[in-house]
């Protein structure tokens, strides 16, 4: 694998990942339980998929094959996405789909944290507004994560199964593979493993003051981030997002 | 224009406090909370302001309807910060309502239970995505026909929400506009989708203005009061005056037939909307009523679990701090 086949392969995690999570994100829009709660919701999507657009804009012009930001979104089948599949499972309730939004936030803030300092400029440049973005969701999400866990039986209780539910695809983002180690070798971005630690001492402390228990097998769901198995749930996901642009090829729009 | 038919509420009460109100009014002054008016003026507002703001609430479902559709990045960015905006129109405008002494809740289960009204056009479907030029072009621009002279209603709170919301409805006329613009001039198929867009949506719009003004019959005491701008009818020719260029511009054909420009007037001639559809819309029999309120019903019960244990855990954080003090 070449350096620009790497570096290619882990822009497309990074947007990729806030493609699909947004697009999740989005799906709430008028249907929060509480009006300040669908401000928010459509708040997060709307950063995500602005940091898609970097970063999907980057990949392609890596590529070099003459493709957009749109064309990389819209038009590639589910084996070439390459996010993690915490982002793909369904919402479900608004416990699920903060409890996702935590376990992401953690980690997208302490990596972006580390891309500010990468040693390629345009990364750098796209880490810095992202990680500003990256910042207020964590707050959002933890404050939230520790409100519910924190408040009713029934919240308590709903939150502990969605962290039990998720638990299992927060490792996939700190599984190192030989992009990643490009990446390590150009200095343009952090080795996933290495970011554990600090995450989990960022998870444990607020799921300790959401009174929730993080479960005790380290078992991982993988696939994603590799492309090597998505779930199921994201050709359903694509087949909504692309319609436009694969019913009607060329147009613009 | 999203309150319609909003029935002005009799005021009994005392004459000479009436007249001086209404002197006030006269002279251009706002009305703020804590001064004294009509009970009937109070009441009227609610109704109209709630109105509103539900319209803002439930008009994030059509457009949400195509936000995981959206066939671009840009497009999807641009129209989650429209729905976004559109709530945040709902917030301030619940704000405007509660400094007449009425709760966000209490608006929001009169919305639930049917006892208040949101704008009919919000009860018609979106059913491609030139819907979404078409909602920003027309309804959006038929919502600042109303809202524009509305910045100059008595209502301070009113008054302020209005002007707020007008600088970013322009901004989401424009865009809609882009939108439709777009697929008028782009491939037949998407020409084809913006002129099924007009064909739909149009009439529903003129009936944005509420009924002719020859059957309403709540103008009068609004419009002394400020409430009320405008005559129906006169904000529903002034938006066919503006538009009807724009269609012919995009090369897409207004759906009547009777459509002229009338020299003598100075104003395009038009068909009105079928009332009897209009009436039947308002009283819960268009294409979406049941799922608008449905959808809205569900968010409410679903969330309740979520809006219980943020209450219990912000009341148990207030009792720690209060026994570490």
């Amino acid at each position: 694998m070449t350096r620009d086949e790497a570096f290619t392969q882990f822009l497309l995690r990074m947007g990729d990942n806030t493609l699909i999570l947004g697009h999740r994100v989005s799906e709430w829009c008028g249907h929060a339980p509480v009006l300040e709660e669908d401000i928010a919701l459509a708040n997060t999507a709307l950063d995500l998929i602005g940091q898609t657009q970097m970063w999907l804009g980057l990949a392609a012009e890596l590529q070099g094959e003459g493709k957009s930001a749109d064309d990389l979104a819209f038009l590639r089948d589910a084996w070439d996405f390459r996010n993690v599949l915490l982002v793909e499972v369904p919402n479900h309730d608004f416990g699920r789909t903060l409890m996702r939004q935590f376990l992401f936030d953690a980690w997208h803030l302490i990596q972006l944290g580390r891309l500010v300092k990468s040693s390629d400029p345009r990364v750098a440049a796209i880490a810095e507004k992202a990680s500003k973005e990256a910042a207020y969701h964590l707050e959002r999400s933890a404050d939230t994560v520790v409100s519910l866990g924190d408040g009713t039986e029934e919240s308590h209780r709903r939150m502990q199964e969605a962290l039990d539910y998720l638990w299992p695809y927060a490792g996939e983002m700190f599984q190192s593979d030989e992009v990643d180690a490009e990446m390590v070798k150009a200095g343009i971005a952090p080795d996933p493993a290495a970011l554990r630690e600090e995450y989990d001492a960022l998870v444990s402390r607020v799921l300790d003051e959401a009174t929730l228990t993080i479960p005790e097998s380290r078992f991982a769901h993988k696939g994603g981030r590799t492309g090597a198995m998505h779930t199921e749930h994201l050709g359903h996901l694509l087949t909504q997002m692309q319609w436009l642009q694969r019913a009607y090829p060329g147009a613009k729009w | 224009m999203y309150a319609q038919m909003i029935k002005s509420e009799a005021t009994q009460d005392d004459p000479e406090k009436l007249a001086a109100f209404q002197a006030r009014i006269d002279a251009g002054e706002k009305i703020e909370p804590k001064d004294w008016m009509p009970e009937g003026y109070r009441k009227t507002l609610i109704r109209q302001i709630g109105q509103h703001a539900h319209s803002e609430i439930v008009g994030q479902l059509p457009e949400g309807n195509w936000i995981t559709r959206a066939p671009t990045l840009e497009r999807k960015a641009i129209l989650l910060a429209k729905v976004q905006d559109e709530a945040g129109h709902g917030l301030y405008l619940y704000c405007a309502a509660e400094t007449l002494g009425v709760t966000r809740d209490e608006l929001t289960e009169m919305l639930l239970d049917g006892r208040m009204k949101y704008s009919s056009i919000f009860n018609y479907p979106t059913l491609n995505w030139a819907d979404m030029g078409a909602v920003g072009w027309l309804v959006d621009g038929a919502a600042i026909m109303n809202q524009v002279p509305l910045q100059r209603t008595s209502f301070g709170p009113y008054s302020r929400a209005m002007i707020r919301i007008c600088k970013e409805e322009s901004f989401h006329q424009r865009q809609g506009y882009d939108v439709i613009r777009k697929m008028a001039e782009g491939t037949p198929e998407q020409k084809k989708m913006a002129q099924d867009a007009l064909n739909r949506l149009w009439y529903p719009s003129l009936m944005m203005f509420g009924p002719s003004d020859k059957d309403s019959v709540h103008s009068a005491q609004s419009m002394a009061w400020k409430i009320k701008m405008n005559t129906n009818d006169e904000l529903r020719q002034k938006f066919v005056d503006q538009t009807v260029p724009q269609a012919e511009y995009l090369g897409l054909t207004v759906p009547d037939p009777d459509l002229k420009w009338n020299e003598e007037r100075g104003h395009y001639d038009y068909t009105d909307p079928d009332w009897s559809e209009f009436f039947d819309v308002i009283q819960g029999n268009g294409p979406c009523n049941t799922d608008r309120l449905a959808a809205r019903n569900k968010a409410w019960d679903d969330g309740k679990w979520v809006r219980d244990g943020m209450l219990a855990h912000a009341r148990k954080k207030a009792a720690r701090k209060h026994a570490a003090e």
